[in-house]
């Protein structure tokens, strides 16, 4: 405060230096400016800037955070100290995350990833695969075959479809100790893996199973009567 | 002294620090005319402390001029529109007077396309522009720039809000340019013609910086590093593409190629499972820059841990503490670190980033100089341990996102915390407060903060005695801008002889009146004391009134006349009326 008597003697202020009334004035001319540009109830603003400056109270309210924290919050302006090419950056990444929340609802429904849960026939746990890392049948079953070591898919025509319409061949496969994958799509139904266009499967496989072949022959004709109807 | 001119002017050469050139200018009347003759580079910290005239007339020899225009706080909208800071009256005068000129630097001013026009065709050995944090220009202005600067090295458009009205600019380097080093578009949001770029690149043998846009797609960006394998500096642009094996196994190999790669930045959008591409450069860097990244904290710490010759990170506060806990083990080399805030705006804490983060770094790595760190919590405590780990900072700016946010152990001010920072950090250049402040932080500031450059002070003090510590204790200031804060004229007018050694002042939402602001300007006539006021009309205000924002600076140009309405110069002589 010496100081501050000191230099008061260079230069005379309308309305006194006085240190109380300075005080006053600094105070009072600060909660003004604070009101404005926090946009808050003046009354809470300066009985809580009043707070903040009293040590007493500081230390006695240790428990009572909320007294001393300025009300709920209102933007101020140029507050914090972010650019607004920043700004404007992590606003859009906010908005891309909401969209992004609901379009994963459904597994491989458009999002970046499409995890399904793989179990297999005594096997004694479950897998996860992200069926968009693939892009076809072959690599899946590569894939599958690394996770289950003992599994094998058999061989998929060139097109990697099973060829439905030949019914002999998926008799053949069906009938083998081979295990083959399935899958429940959309609707809840369980089909044999391989059946449509892989795309189309990634958009409405909602788990996989390796069961063993010859579990797998209750699922055939619904599966050739579900392709027939497709196709 | 017995030397020919020749000799002196040969000794001078080596000489290249503004600050040193100014001192030999002072030795005698013949060094000073010696050395304004053979002064190539001219650096103008207040574009309005001298006019162009002026510049012109003592050195008229110049190859480099760099200007900066509005203050500070214009980055955070705290300056108004039309405030100022125009390069037209430098460009059309430079034009006429510097034909051999070859390098323009500029920061924050207002930049048009037709002075970008004026530029391409004024100077025959143009070389360098760099335009960083201006406007006013769009890419037609660039257009011009590519399509006539003959042996242009470096485009730097860091940070420019630049009117993108299309990619084609690019297209306008014509197939002769090959002297292309350093190419910074990260500001522009438009798509470039791609085959235009790889041809610009494919023929600049010495580019050396290349800092890419959003706009350029992931799976490209292999398709130009193989193009130019020596480059030092690259900036990504969005970093994330459809998971294809193929595209992942282009980019992993073409970055193996990059074994000059020191920094890199860019990184927006980016997909964790791109990363591992990078990983192959990780032990070159020395620079890395992820502060658009939203990566979480796992894939940020397998990154830094495989860069142990890091010098400079900048990194969004998803990285945690405990990535911070484990760059302070990993990168022993660390110089300068930045932490932005994910989500600035939102109260309560959406990451586990506290002060802990920044003690853990100020531990581990003894060569930290410069900090910038966004944070929601800090403690005196806290801030007195990384001041005695540390006591080699230079650049310390601390933002606890609330305003006047106490010390959360002990809900006392933080002055203890940031007086043990400017006692023990006697290199101290520069200082950014923030949290619960008292008067008393600024009595330590004038005490200690001796070699403190520049200060920013937000909603903190209690009184003119804040001011007035600062202004009268700390020796080496030179720029001091301070918002919300019950300071008003007695400080002020008490120190206004300080205000001369000072490059720039400025206030906002203090309690100054428009009377102190008078009696300033009539004392100090190599001052300039604007008084910016977008309510109403200055004329009818009564003197006692507090100003919105004040701007002083000195200057040997005198007031200046490209004001909006809003801006009033305080008039130096009293009865003067204009």
């Amino acid at each position: 405060m010496m100081h501050l008597k000191e230099t008061e003697l260079c230069l005379g202020l309308p309305g006194g230096g006085e240190p109380d009334t300075l005080k006053v004035t600094g105070k009072r001319g600060y909660s003004q400016t604070v009101d404005l540009m926090l946009n808050l109830q003046t009354n809470d603003q300066s009985s809580s800037s009043t707070d903040l400056n009293d040590k007493k109270l500081q230390n006695s309210a240790k428990n009572n955070k909320d007294l001393i924290k300025p009300p709920a919050k209102a933007q101020v302006v140029g507050w914090p100290p972010v650019r607004n090419y920043r700004k404007n950056v992590m606003a859009q990444k906010s908005s891309n995350e909401e969209t992004e929340k609901m379009v994963t609802a459904a597994p491989g429904g458009g999002s970046m990833a499409a995890f399904v849960k793989v179990s297999m026939d005594g096997a004694p746990y479950l897998r996860k695969v992200d069926l968009k890392l693939y892009d076809s049948y072959q690599q899946l079953s590569d894939a599958l075959a690394k996770m289950f070591s003992s599994f094998t898919m058999g061989v998929y025509g060139s097109q990697g479809m099973i060829d439905f319409m030949n019914e002999s061949k998926l008799m053949d496969l069906l009938n083998s100790s081979e295990y083959v994958p399935s899958y429940e799509d959309k609707d809840g139904d369980w089909m044999l893996v391989g059946d449509v266009p892989w795309q189309m499967f990634v958009d409405s496989c909602k788990r996989l199973r390796i069961m063993k072949g010859s579990d797998a022959i209750g699922l055939a004709p619904r599966a050739m009567e579900k392709c027939k109807n497709r196709c | 002294m017995g030397f020919p001119e020749e000799v002196l002017e040969h000794v001078f050469s080596f000489i290249t620090s503004h600050t040193d050139r100014n001192v030999v200018s002072l030795v005698c009347k013949s060094w000073y005319e010696i050395e304004r003759w053979c002064r190539r580079r001219i650096f103008v910290g207040n574009c309005y402390a001298v006019s162009p005239a002026m510049m012109i007339r003592r050195f008229p020899e110049v190859r480099s001029v760099e200007l900066k225009g509005k203050p500070h706080f214009a980055d955070f909208n705290l300056v108004p529109d039309g405030w100022g800071g125009y390069f037209y009256p430098w460009i059309c005068e430079m034009a006429r007077a510097y034909p051999w000129l070859e390098e323009i630097k500029l920061k924050r001013m207002v930049v048009t396309d037709d002075n970008l026009e004026l530029i391409s065709k004024s100077f025959k050995n143009f070389k360098v522009l760099v335009l960083s944090s201006c406007e006013g220009f769009s890419t037609h202005g660039l257009a011009a720039i590519a399509a006539n600067c003959r042996n242009l090295r470096e485009l730097d458009l860091r940070e420019s809000e630049v009117e993108d009205l299309s990619g084609h600019w690019l297209s306008h380097f014509p197939d002769s340019c090959t002297s292309l080093q350093s190419l910074n578009m990260s500001c522009l949001s438009s798509e470039v013609s791609f085959s235009a770029l790889q041809r610009l690149i494919a023929r600049s043998p010495n580019l050396k910086t290349l800092r890419l846009n959003r706009a350029v797609p992931l799976e490209k960006l292999s398709t130009l590093l193989r193009r130019a394998p020596q480059l030092v500096e690259l900036g990504t642009g969005a970093y994330s593409a459809e998971i294809r094996p193929d595209v992942y196994a282009n980019l992993t190999e073409a970055f193996s190629r990059c074994k000059e790669v020191k920094g890199l930045s860019g990184f927006w959008d980016v997909l964790p499972s791109y990363l591992p591409a990078i990983y192959s450069v990780c032990s070159r860097l020395t620079s890395l820059n992820l502060s658009y990244a939203t990566i979480q904290s796992p894939d940020v710490t397998k990154i830094i841990t495989q860069c142990p010759n890091l010098q400079s990170l900048s990194v969004l506060d998803y990285i945690e503490d405990t990535g911070l806990n484990a760059l302070s083990l990993s990168c022993k080399d660390l110089r300068e670190l930045r932490v932005f805030p994910s989500d600035p705006f939102v109260a309560n804490a959406n990451v586990s980033l506290t002060e802990q983060g920044l003690v853990a770094v100020s531990e581990g790595c003894s060569k930290l100089q410069s900090v910038l760190y966004f944070c929601r919590q800090m403690s005196n405590s806290a801030l007195t341990t990384i001041a005695k780990n540390r006591p080699n900072l230079t650049c310390f700016r601390l933002c606890i996102l609330e305003p006047r946010a106490p010390d959360y152990l002990t809900f006392e001010p933080l002055d203890v915390g940031f007086g043990a920072i400017v006692e023990h950090c006697k290199q101290l250049q520069r200082l950014s407060l923030s949290g619960l402040l008292t008067d008393r932080v600024f009595e330590y500031i004038g005490k200690w903060a001796k070699k403190l450059e520049m200060l920013s002070i937000a909603f903190a003090g209690d009184s003119d005695l804040g001011l007035h510590h600062v202004l009268s204790g700390c020796d080496s200031l030179r720029k001091l801008e301070i918002r919300d804060c019950p300071f008003g004229d007695k400080a002020l007018l008490a120190n206004v002889s300080k205000l001369e050694t000072m490059r720039s002042l400025w206030m906002s939402s203090c309690s100054v009146s428009l009377g102190a602001c008078k009696r300033l300007s009539q004392k100090m006539p190599r001052l300039n004391v604007e008084v910016i006021d977008e309510q109403g009309d200055l004329d009818s205000r009564p003197d006692n009134c507090h100003v919105e924002k004040l701007y002083i600076y000195r200057t040997v140009a005198g007031p200046r006349f490209d004001m909006p309405s809003f801006i009033r110069t305080m008039d130096q002589n009293p009865t003067y009326r204009s």
